[in-house]
Parts: structure tokens; sequence; C-alpha cells
């Protein structure tokens, strides 16, 4: 038997290098299992995971296991009675998270050591490559990805045929194929998951990549808060080199193509790709004019092609399996399937893959679990930074490129925030633009300027200045930065605040008339209190309290002055019977 | 420099080895300084001229680098630095309560350094372990679930385990 853990970052955040340690204390010379290791399954909300394995067979997966499991688990190995650890084993309704997906592009995660080629070669691995490399043309190999259907999933949704096709048909002496994986979305993490989880399949659709467009070398561009995910790369690059997948001649053929690897410095405009090659450059990270594409004159001024990390994590398996079969999920204009990294106010958080068609609904209620506690579903957010959030009313609303930019949202990379009635719909469009206006480069005045006043024009709102016409402002320099900025970033930028006052207007307007935050989320606008009834008169919150504005005699209900009060919300977190009031 | 006091010089030698594998390699500024980061922990401004002048660039071009992207400082950091999630789970799950309990207990801002040099707390970008939202990260490991009491639980640990040294 071998005892399976899952070591991606979630993994170990949550205890599994902890939970290691405690295993490793325990097993014997005696004992005859393994402890193996494996990248994130995507279910998250179960860390730290334990698989028990018999051969390849999964005989149980065990969850939430803390260090004090360790015993059980490896009694229940050594004696073949998995009943005693029944009780951290997963639930048949927690199960339906994984079995309700249709996995392509996480196809290993959470399945293979990613630290091992042989684990990968076992799991069909290289196969696509071993067959576009003998039997196909380059031609035929961007034919088939045509058929697939494939399209960008980093957001923007562009078909990948049409960039190979583009950037084969450039002359120039040096081709790049370069992997964007420098996933910046607050609140994305599925390329991380890929990297750190399957290593090797990236490599594999970056190398069919490489021989469709006549690239000489690959560069993978990925985030400097992903450590384990640049290690695991590192390491399969070398497993791939010496096995004569990277390098000259490939697999003995005439294709040859190198691969390295460059670590961002932190700035999300990086993910745009002319933005990127600026960065690949060493230079400051802003966008070009485009034309000429980056198919053109890109990296080095070379024709170069950038795709995102999960559209080359689907390539093999299209190469393997037929892009009919690919095709043949999803809707008329979005092919295949789509990973989402499901966060927030959701039950069951972690990685979901469907294929395209699926409503929100299915995602966020049929997988997800819908939301946590007793609370209600608000709105999810899609896209991040560039993205919308999308109300209640629309939780149909199937997911697919034009469905979702209809709503105003965008698919994005697969962010997907669910926020419950306690979210500031005001606030959570200062969260966003907080964040543009911080990362925008500079380049554009539109975008420079145009956030900044938008993001000031926010602050005044839900600190209770708000003024008549301040949504109409709002709503003006949305098109003004829409219109006038270069790139991506800066284009899209507006769409938080457009969402949110299409959506959710009665809250602006709450915010700016009545001076009111409807969820009492926004510290300026609430007004603290003390239920007489419920207070004791314990005198902690009037300890907690930094401003000395509570007052009371010991065992006699306290008062809060209005006027000192600094809202800082210490005497609620203080009181443990409920008594502080917010209005 | 603001300061009248003269800071003391680096090491340059310590750098040799970086600059000699980068020699003559096109586009690798951002590298030789995230190395340059590595062996000084910040970015001292006498080392980002002599960068210049090695690879041959103005200085103003260094610097520039170093100010856009996030990821470097200009400043010396804490033993431990506290890297404080700003992702939109995190923000979803109230993390501005978690992060300004930090900043009160330490009694520092965003960006800034305690008096006694043992933390640094620096707002982030996603981290990327969004499940496990409010998150901070501690010299490379991550605390997820927390709670304003639970954050400052965590540095006391680090406190009492210094204060034993």
């Amino acid at each position: 038997m071998r005892i399976v853990l899952g070591e991606g970052s979630c993994g170990i955040a949550a205890g599994a290098g902890k939970l290691r340690n405690a295993l490793e204390a325990l097993i014997t010379e005696q004992d005859s299992f393994t402890l193996g290791s494996t990248g994130c399954i995507g279910m998250c909300f179960l860390e730290p995971i334990v698989d028990l394995y018999e051969g390849r067979m999964l005989k149980r997966r065990l969850v939430r296991v803390s260090p004090d499991d360790a015993p059980a688990i490896l009694e229940a190995v050594r004696t073949g009675d998995l009943s005693l650890v029944d009780s951290i084993t997963i639930s048949a309704e927690d199960e339906e998270f994984l079995t309700k997906q249709t996995r392509i592009a996480l196809r290993h995660c959470g399945l293979i050591d990613p630290t091992s080629l042989d684990d990968y070669r076992e799991s069909d691995g290289y196969q696509a490559l071993k067959k576009v490399l003998t039997s196909m043309t380059p031609e035929e190999v961007i034919e088939e990805i045509k058929i697939s259907g494939l399209a960008g999933r980093g957001g923007a949704g562009f078909p990948t045929w049409f960039k190979w096709n583009a950037a084969r048909q450039s002359a120039g002496e040096n081709k790049y194929l370069i992997c964007n994986a420098d996933e910046g979305d607050p609140g994305a993490f599925m390329d991380r998951a890929v990297i750190e989880s399957d290593p090797h399949s990236l490599i594999e659709g970056m190398l069919i990549g490489a021989y469709a467009i006549g690239a000489s070398e690959m560069i993978v561009y990925v985030r400097a808060e992903y450590p384990l995910a640049i290690v695991h790369l590192e390491e399969a690059i070398r497993q791939a080199k010496e096995a004569n997948l990277l390098g000259e001649h490939i697999l003995g053929t005439d294709f040859s193509c190198d691969m390295r690897i460059k670590a961002g410095a932190g700035a999300f405009v990086c993910g745009e790709e002319t933005a990127l090659i600026e960065s690949l450059e060493g230079k400051r990270g802003m966008p070009r004019l485009k034309p000429p594409f980056p198919a053109q004159r890109g990296y080095m001024d070379e024709p170069s092609n950038i795709n995102n990390v999960e559209t080359f994590a689907n390539v093999a398996w299209i190469l393997n399996n037929g892009g009919a079969a690919f095709a043949a999920m999803g809707t008329e204009n979005s092919k295949g399937t789509k990973v989402f990294a499901l966060t927030g106010k959701i039950r069951k958080g972690g990685l979901v893959e469907i294929p395209m068609g699926k409503t929100l609904r299915d995602v966020i209620y049929g997988i997800g679990g819908g939301i946590r506690g007793d609370k209600k579903f608000k709105a999810v957010q899609m896209g991040g930074p560039s993205g919308g959030c999308i109300p209640q009313s629309l939780l149909d609303t199937v997911i697919d490129y034009k469905a979702l930019a209809a709503t105003g949202a965008i698919m994005g990379s697969g962010g997907m925030v669910v926020m419950d009635e306690d979210t500031c719909m005001v606030g959570m469009a200062k969260f966003f633009l907080d964040f543009t206006a911080l990362e925008s480069c500079g380049k554009c005045v539109h975008c420079r300027i145009g956030t900044k006043r938008m993001q000031e024009i926010l602050t005044r709102i839900v600190e209770g200045e708000g003024k008549d016409g301040d949504i109409e402002l709002l709503e003006e320099l949305c098109t003004a930065v829409k219109d006038g900025a270069l790139c991506g970033l800066g284009q899209t930028a507006p769409n938080p605040v457009l969402t949110t006052i299409r959506y959710f207007r009665d809250e602006y307007e709450a915010h700016i008339y009545d001076k009111k935050c409807p969820t009492k989320e926004c510290p300026a606008l609430r007004a603290y209190s003390i239920d007489a009834d419920k207070c004791r008169g314990c005198t902690l919150c009037a300890r907690n309290c930094p401003a000395k504005a509570i007052s009371g005699e010991v065992k006699k209900p306290h008062t809060i002055d209005p006027a000192l009060c600094i809202r800082c919300d210490q005497c609620r977190s203080a009181c443990r019977f409920d008594a502080i009031i917010i209005e | 420099m603001g300061s009248t006091k003269q800071a003391p010089q680096s090491d340059f030698t310590l750098l040799e080895n970086v600059l000699s594998e980068y020699a003559g390699i096109p586009g690798s500024l951002i590298a030789i300084l995230q190395k340059a980061q590595d062996i000084y922990g910040y970015l001292p401004r006498d080392v980002m001229h002599h960068i210049a002048g090695r690879i041959g660039v103005p200085p103003a071009e260094v610097v520039g680098v170093a100010t856009f992207y996030s990821q470097f400082r200009l400043t010396p950091i804490g033993k431990y630095l506290i890297m404080s999630c700003q992702g939109t789970a995190c923000h979803v799950n109230a993390s501005e309560r978690v992060s300004a309990a930090v900043a009160s207990y330490l009694n520092i801002k965003h960006g800034e350094t305690t008096e006694d040099g043992l933390f640094t707390l620096e707002h982030v970008a996603c981290l990327g372990c969004c499940s496990l939202a409010p998150v901070i990260m501690i010299n490379g490991e991550a605390y997820g679930n927390l709670t304003p009491e639970s954050a400052i639980a965590v540095l006391k640990d680090i406190q009492a385990k210094e204060a034993a040294k």
C-alpha cells in the first residue's frame, strides 16, 4: 500500500508539512509501504488530504487530516483494516465535488507525483509529442487545434490556432514560444495548480506549440509569488532535458527546442502580452502599441507566440483524443472545458473544471454546495479586476465567452469569487479600483489618472462623503478610461465599477443619499450601540475600547458615546454576549 | 538620499559571480536585480549604481526597473517578512481586519519595519491560497483561515521564540 499526501501550496498551508513530519516520525524500518507525494487535487476545502493506494487503485481518500491522525493511518495501512480511518474518510457528498467535473487541463492534478517523469509517462505522458513529431506536419497540428476550437484560457478567448498560424507564417530567424504564467488576477490559482501538480503537461503542450510555429526556444514567465511552481517546473525541465524531450533532436527527430523559466518581479500589467515581452527583455513592463503584433515582432523583435498555462495544458489531450472530441463539449462558440478557482463565501472552495455550456448555478450550487453558513447569495465576481459582478438574477447564465461578456463581466482566467449578503458592492468596486490604480503602469493618461480619480470618488462614497452626481461622474470616467487606454488592463479596469452600478445601483444610492451601507461593511457608515438587555456589564468592551467611548458601571448595561466612537469594531470582537449592535 | 548620514558602502564583491554570469546577455537586468536582492536582502542605492555601470546603462534605467516591480525593496527588511494577502477572496473574508490587527499590534504601517528589526509588514497581491482566506505568509510559510486574534497569536509565538534565543 502507498500513502500519498497532497502537497500543493494550499495543502502545505493547510498543514500537509506537519502531517508529513508526524507520519515520517512513526514509520519504522519494518514498514513495507511508501510515503508519496502528489500535487493539488483541487478540493481545497478538505485539505490536508491523504490518499491510500493499492497499486494504482485509490482505496481511501482521507480528508481534513491532522497530525494527530497519523497513528491511526499507519495502523490502518499496516493491518489493512481501513475501518480504523472511517472517521476521516471523505463523505459521499464531498466526493461529488470531483465526480461532477470533467477534467482535461487538470487531468493529472492530484493523481501523479509532479516531480516524477515516470508517473507522467505512465499516464500517457509525451505520447502526443511523439505522435506529432513522428507523424504530423506543423500545418496538421494547427489544423487539429483549429478543429478543437481551443481558445485562449487567459481570458480574452482568442482562437489558439489563429495565433499559432500567424506566428508560423511570420518570417524570422528565431521564433519564440512564450507561456504566460503571470497569473495576476486576485482570486485565481488554476495556473499555479497546473504547474505545481503537472508540470510535464505544460512542457508537452508547449513543445507541440513550438513545433507548430517553428520556435527554437520556449520561455515560461512565472509569477515570483509561486515559488513551489517554479521549483517543480525547474525539476521537470531538468528531467525532460535528460530524457531528450528538450534540447537537440528531440526523440531522435530533426526538431530541436530549448526551454527556460523567467521569474516575474510582481506587476499585474505584465499579464498583458506586450508588457510581458518588455519585462522578458529586462525593462519596465509597459505595453507596446499594436501593430506590430507579437506574432510579427515580439520578444527581441522576433516572431513570438504567447499562450496561457491552461491553454497549453489542453494541447496534449487534444492531440491524443482528436480535436473533434474536444469540440464535442461546450457551446457553439466556446468549446471544451474551463477551469475555475471557486472561492469566497462558498461552502466547498477549490478547482472546478467543467464543460463550457454549464451554468454558473451548476458550478456554485451543483459543485460548490452553495453559500457558507445560512447567508444569501448576492453576486459572483468573475475575471478579477478586468471582470465584473454577476447578480443572483443571472445565475443561469451559461459559461460561454459571449454569454458572460453580455453580463458585463468576462470569462476571464477563471477566478470565481462568491459573495454573500454581507459583502458591500461599492466596497467591492473600490477594492478593485484600489488594485488597478496601484497597478496601472502609467503609460496612458486615461488609465493612470482616470483610475485614480475613480478610486477617490469611490473612497468618498464609502466614507459617507458621496455627492449627488457621483454615479454619473463615475460612468463618464469609465467610458473615458475604456476609450483612452492602450492595453487590456486599462480598457477593462472600469468593468467592476460598471457592473456594480448596473446591478447594485441601490447600494450606491444608499451610501450617497442615505449615508448608509446596507451591508454594514463600511466602517465609516456604521453606528455602534449596546443592547441593554444583552449586556451583562462585564466591562470587557470598555477595557478594549481604544477611544474610551464606552462607559458604565460594573454589572450594569454600558453605553457607547457616538461622538467618541471610532468604529474600530474592537468592542464587538471582545463582547461575549453578542450585545453590540451595528446600524 | 535625504539623510545626511553616510550609508555604509555595500560589498560589491558579493555580486561579482552574478554580474559575470549575465555579462553580455541582453535583457538580464531583472534577473540581476533579483539575485542582488537575494544577496543584500534589498537593493541598496550604491548596488544599483554599480550594476548600471557594469552593464552599461544609465542608473536611472536600473532604478526605473527597480521601482516598477513590487518585488524589489529599496530599504532593508526585518528578520520576519509578513506578507499580508490583498486578494479578492481574502478581501471578501475580512482580511482588512486581520492586517489592521497585525499593523496595530506591531505598531507599524504596511511597508514598514519594527524598531527591533524583527518584523516587516508588506501588502502583497494574491498569494493564490484563496481557499484558506484570509491568508498571511511569514518567511514563506502560509497561515490561513485567520482571525485578528489568531494572527496576533502567530506573531506572539515568533516573539516568544526569538526572546528565548
